[in-house]
């Protein structure tokens, strides 16, 4: 979130897409209540399925799964024509008067520079026009046929209303409404806030839902401002600060981009990662990169990194290839893998095509289940039945399965989705012999640690000179550890307006990431969280709930990184001359001789308006990206099908069959045959969660189980006249990958929708089943879900693909 | 004079009205009249998080005992913490289940194993756990780690041994799993931010 969740309570419209708020995450949509009741805030919701959330809307629209950007591309095409943004943001605050390259070209769905074969474009033209000044060239005037503003009016022309109705099954009247809705917030001190979740991400053009959006609030100028921004509503409680520290192959801890083959070398690697400013003034953050790295490399390597060995560089492992969740099992499915760990993660549930993730599983010479649960995936190897038909003795996989404490049982800080990092007790002890995951993580490397001190082997360096500096080796603590990720100085840091004048003293803790080195003085295991344990002490355990604003910003509970700001862009929320937009929403301001207000400024703190510093310090141009050229699949988002869609073509391109899906996204080897076409499988599927249930945990959990016993689908009242089917019948459901058999709701919550002059019908899929837990047993639904991901992120398509239903 | 409830009800079932009686200085004695102590008063709060979706609510954890070193706690009720900005005491339908997962049959209690081929779990001791885990790693690690790549670069990855990290987990254990991962070599690596 770029917001947080009580901040929900000061928009004036909300946008309920790409997620089920009320029944996902009913806590925080308690916020949008408060919006609509006490700022008269209105809520829109648009779904293929009539959810709770859209029973307490003031409109909801349906729409096709998988069809969002042409939705939001509509919506875009009708601000630009009716003229309804906020002008002097979008000139200002993105990159919509920046020129760009005269190559640049979209032609019948594909952008310049795509090369078929790779599936992948070259960016040679997707870049700005740069001027003898070594900035880029700007058109203030926005008349320019090569500015970015220009471009994007021309790309969403083809947006039309008739088109958008076409693509997405939404009638044309309920499309214009909310159109209209969303352009009201275009005034100055009007914000509209967005709640996506996994409804948007879950798609092969998943990145590209949010962007849409993303350039639609900033074309309404809501970026930065009180209930205003793009709110991810993310997953597990901690799911934000897992991310956070990059437990995934791209990113080190801070998203520090991981080493590649092609970095041979540190300077090589900093050189590349520390950008030069785009335009005159600007902040250009990232040019603090090395400060970040360097003082990873120290809390990482300690004495034994030096400027001498690079501090340690070598060390890192540098990456060849993919290795996302779902090249993991790729790799894993070819036999190129031989042993895995699942730590509180139940891949055979939660990836895509459980057949092929049991295969790959069934491959391995040993699998670790670390885990507080019993999960399926502990138990790939033995028959459950129908639900799980496997046999043992042709497993040859030696499985360990390790008991691990879960929330209750242990000390530890979690970071919820708007960013705030909140400190949490132990309550007790787990179960017979289970421990915490730190413990059992320290077990396994102080092990190996005294086998490589005492055998030998390879590349011992990285272990040995790891530091370690437990009181209890065996046990880290969660305070130890919290404080090395803050950070500490290691020598004396110095003031760099004055070399005399000591900041931080040698071995005090920073108080922020201004205060890291890159010469070896600093010491940090994360620099977004840099300060949330200061000298002050741990800064997320803070638990004063006071809101002098009334905005909910509550600056003294818990921590939000970064550097305790809670609305992130916040001088956005601010015209030129630094008054708010709104001043009754005032999140900072310009006080005359530093900003200020009821939030950490996004922005140098002395950097005065005339100085033209802009609010989007973390790129290079110091304004936001309405052209993007870092994505994968096109600078502007573009609508393309499903890789399993229910039409024969894209209503967009219908004469390119390359731009039928999108054209960026990775498919393996054999994978495109496992797609299913509509003929064989005619029905659009898609899968949610239900609010009794959570994920594949609560299965195991008497009460929820309860509450919700059996698996179950739900399809329309006309597509269960179609093919006879009652309430309460058991029905199966077949994809090309296998099938599952639930009882079929029959609701009028999920709608027949016209699309390009046929008629589609929605399946609608809960997930929490499996074989392992006391709800009753059910079929993994991933065992019907495609092995296919966005171009960007490589999340799997979970959200849109093709079914066939029968009464069993 | 000391009344008890149960003698209470049996004078006023005697046929004297219960408000002369109370008038001429009878009443049950308060605390007598207690059907049974309230159960929380004497448990131990502690402040914790529903570990369930990203809202993070806070939650209150009651316990059995005073946390002295031989008392051990024991975990009987979980309900929303009424002073987070954020959830203000509520907990969903999913959240006021927590006891029942903290509770439920399927948690793991010791270390096991399945041998290859075999049909069935065998309980070991931690000791074994670790050290059978830490030959395989080592094994694999020590065979596989590439340590330059075919044009000569120092590459030091090792990509035949993967892991999936927990976002259940804390931030803590997160960047100790981060850590020690990394500088195994580990580039297969990924979470639940995925998916």
């Amino acid at each position: 979130m770029t917001n947080h969740w009580v901040d929900l309570k000061n928009s004036d419209l909300v946008i309920v897409m790409g997620g089920n708020a009320a029944e996902a995450h009913p806590c925080g949509f308690k916020w949008v209540i408060e919006a609509k009741k006490d700022r008269k805030a209105r809520l829109i919701v648009v779904d293929p399925r009539f959810t709770r959330s859209a029973a307490v809307a003031d409109f909801y629209a349906p729409i096709r799964a998988g069809t969002d950007i042409a939705f939001l591309g509509g919506v875009i095409n009708y601000l630009l024509a009716k003229d309804k943004i906020h002008h002097e943001y979008v000139k200002n605050y993105t990159n919509a008067a920046f020129l760009i390259d005269e190559g640049f070209k979209f032609d019948d769905g594909l952008f310049s520079g795509y090369n078929a074969e790779k599936r992948s474009y070259g960016k040679d033209t997707w870049k700005y026009q740069m001027g003898k000044d070594g900035f880029a060239m700007v058109d203030p005037t926005l008349q320019d046929p090569n500015c970015v503003f220009q471009l994007m009016k021309k790309h969403y022309s083809r947006y039309t209303p008739e088109l958008v109705s076409k693509t997405t099954g939404t009638p044309q009247d309920a499309f214009l409404k909310i159109c209209e809705m969303m352009a009201e917030t275009s005034a100055p001190d009007k914000t509209m806030t967005i709640c996506y979740a996994l409804g948007w991400t879950e798609h092969s053009v998943g990145s590209q839902n949010i962007r849409t959006m993303a350039l639609i609030q900033l074309l309404l100028g809501n970026m930065g401002m009180a209930g205003g921004g793009i709110n991810a509503l993310r997953g597990h409680a901690n799911v934000q600060g897992i991310t956070d520290m990059c437990l995934y192959s791209e990113v080190l801890p801070g998203y520090l981009s991981a080493p590649t083959d092609a970095d041979v070398d540190r300077k090589t690697y900093l050189e590349k990662r520390t950008p030069k400013a785009l335009r005159p003034n600007q902040m250009n953050f990232p040019q603090n990169f090395p400060k970040w790295f360097t003082s990873l490399q120290k809390a990482w390597y300690g004495n034994a990194a030096t400027d001498k060995n690079d501090y340690g560089y070598d060390w890192l492992p540098k990456k060849d290839a993919a290795y996302d969740v779902l090249a993991i099992f790729e790799r894993m499915h070819q036999g190129k893998m031989n042993g895995f760990f699942c730590q509180g993660f139940n891949p055979l549930a939660s990836v895509a095509n459980k057949k092929k993730v049991g295969d790959a599983l069934a491959k391995l010479k040993f699998l670790v289940v670390i885990d507080p649960l019993a999960t399926d995936t502990s138990e790939f190897w033995k028959p459950h039945g129908e639900f799980n038909e496997v046999d043992p003795s042709k497993v040859q996989t030696e499985v360990f399965r390790l008991p691990a404490n879960l929330f209750a049982e242990e000390t530890a800080s979690f970071t919820n989705s708007g960013r705030v990092i909140q400190w949490h007790w132990k309550a007790a002890d787990g179960p017979g012999e289970s421990k915490g995951d730190i413990e059992i993580l320290a077990a396994l490397f102080l092990k190996l640690k005294a086998m490589y001190a005492k055998d030998g082997g390879k590349l011992p360096e990285p272990i040995m000179n790891l530091t370690w500096p437990y009181r209890i080796p065996a046990k880290p603590s969660p305070a130890e550890l919290l404080m090395e990720i803050s950070g500490k100085a290691l020598g004396d840091v110095f003031d760099p307006k004055d070399k005399t004048k000591v900041i931080v003293k040698a071995g005090d803790q920073v108080a922020g990431f201004a205060q890291l080195r890159d010469d070896g003085s600093t010491s940090c295991g994360n620099w977004i969280y840099s300060g949330c344990w200061s000298q002050a002490g741990n800064l997320t355990a803070r638990r004063d709930n006071s809101d002098p604003s009334g905005l909910g910003q509550t600056l003294n509970w818990g921590f939000s990184w970064p550097a305790n700001r809670r609305i992130i862009y916040n001088r956005a929320s601010c015209d030129l001359a630094g008054k708010p937009w709104d001043p009754k929403r005032t999140v900072i301001k310009w006080t005359g001789t530093a900003w200020g207000g009821n939030d950490v400024p996004d922005m140098r703190p002395d950097a005065a308006p005339d100085e033209n510093v802009m609010p989007f310090i973390m790129t290079p141009e110091g304004v936001a990206r309405l052209f993007a050229p870092a994505m994968a699949d096109g600078p502007f988002p573009e609508h393309y099908e499903p890789f399993e869609t229910p039409l024969d073509k894209n209503p967009f391109h219908p004469g390119n069959p390359k731009a039928a899906s999108n054209p960026a996204a990775r498919v393996f080897k054999g994978d495109m045959e496992t797609f299913g076409k509509a003929k064989d499988f005619p029905y659009v599927a898609t899968t949610y969660r239900l609010v009794e249930h959570f994920h594949f945990w609560t299965k195991h959990s008497r009460i929820n189980a309860v509450l919700q016993p059996d698996q179950f689908v739900e399809i329309s009242e006309q597509l269960a006249q179609e093919k006879g089917i009652a309430t309460g019948d058991k029905v199966k459901v077949r994809s090309n990958r296998g099938f599952i058999k639930a009882v079929a709701v029959v609701t009028k919550r999920i709608k027949t929708l016209d699309v390009d002059g046929k008629k589609v019908h929605t399946v609608g899929i809960p997930i929490h089943w499996g074989f392992k837990g006391v709800t009753k047993p059910g079929f993994i639904t991933n065992t019907l879900t495609p092995f296919v991901g966005d171009a960007n992120c490589q999340t799997p398509e979970y959200k849109a693909f093709l079914v066939n239903i029968e009464k069993v | 004079m000391q009344v008890s409830r149960r003698q209470f009800f049996k004078v006023c079932g005697a046929g004297l009205s219960g408000s002369s009686i109370a008038l001429m200085g009878f009443s049950p004695t308060s605390a007598l009249a207690e059907v049974r102590s309230y159960k929380l008063a004497h448990a131990t709060e502690t402040r914790n998080m529903c570990p369930y979706c990203s809202v993070s609510c806070g939650v209150l954890i009651y316990t059995t005992g005073d946390k002295s070193k031989n008392a051990k706690a024991d975990i009987i009720h979980i309900e929303g913490d009424p002073d987070n900005p954020v959830n203000r005491g509520t907990l969903c339908p999913k959240g006021a289940g927590l006891m029942d997962m903290v509770k439920s049959p399927n948690r793991l209690k010791y270390p096991e194993v399945r041998e290859a081929g075999s049909s069935e779990w065998k309980r070991i001791s931690w000791d074994e756990a670790i050290d059978r885990i830490a030959a395989h790693v080592k094994k694999d690690r020590d065979a596989n780690l590439i340590e330059k790549n075919a044009d000569g670069v120092t590459v030091n990855r090792w990509n035949t041994t993967g892991f999936l990290a927990s976002s259940a987990a804390g931030n803590e254990a997160g960047y100790l799993t981060s850590k020690i991962l990394r500088n195994l070599g580990v580039v297969a690596l990924d979470t639940q931010a995925r998916i």
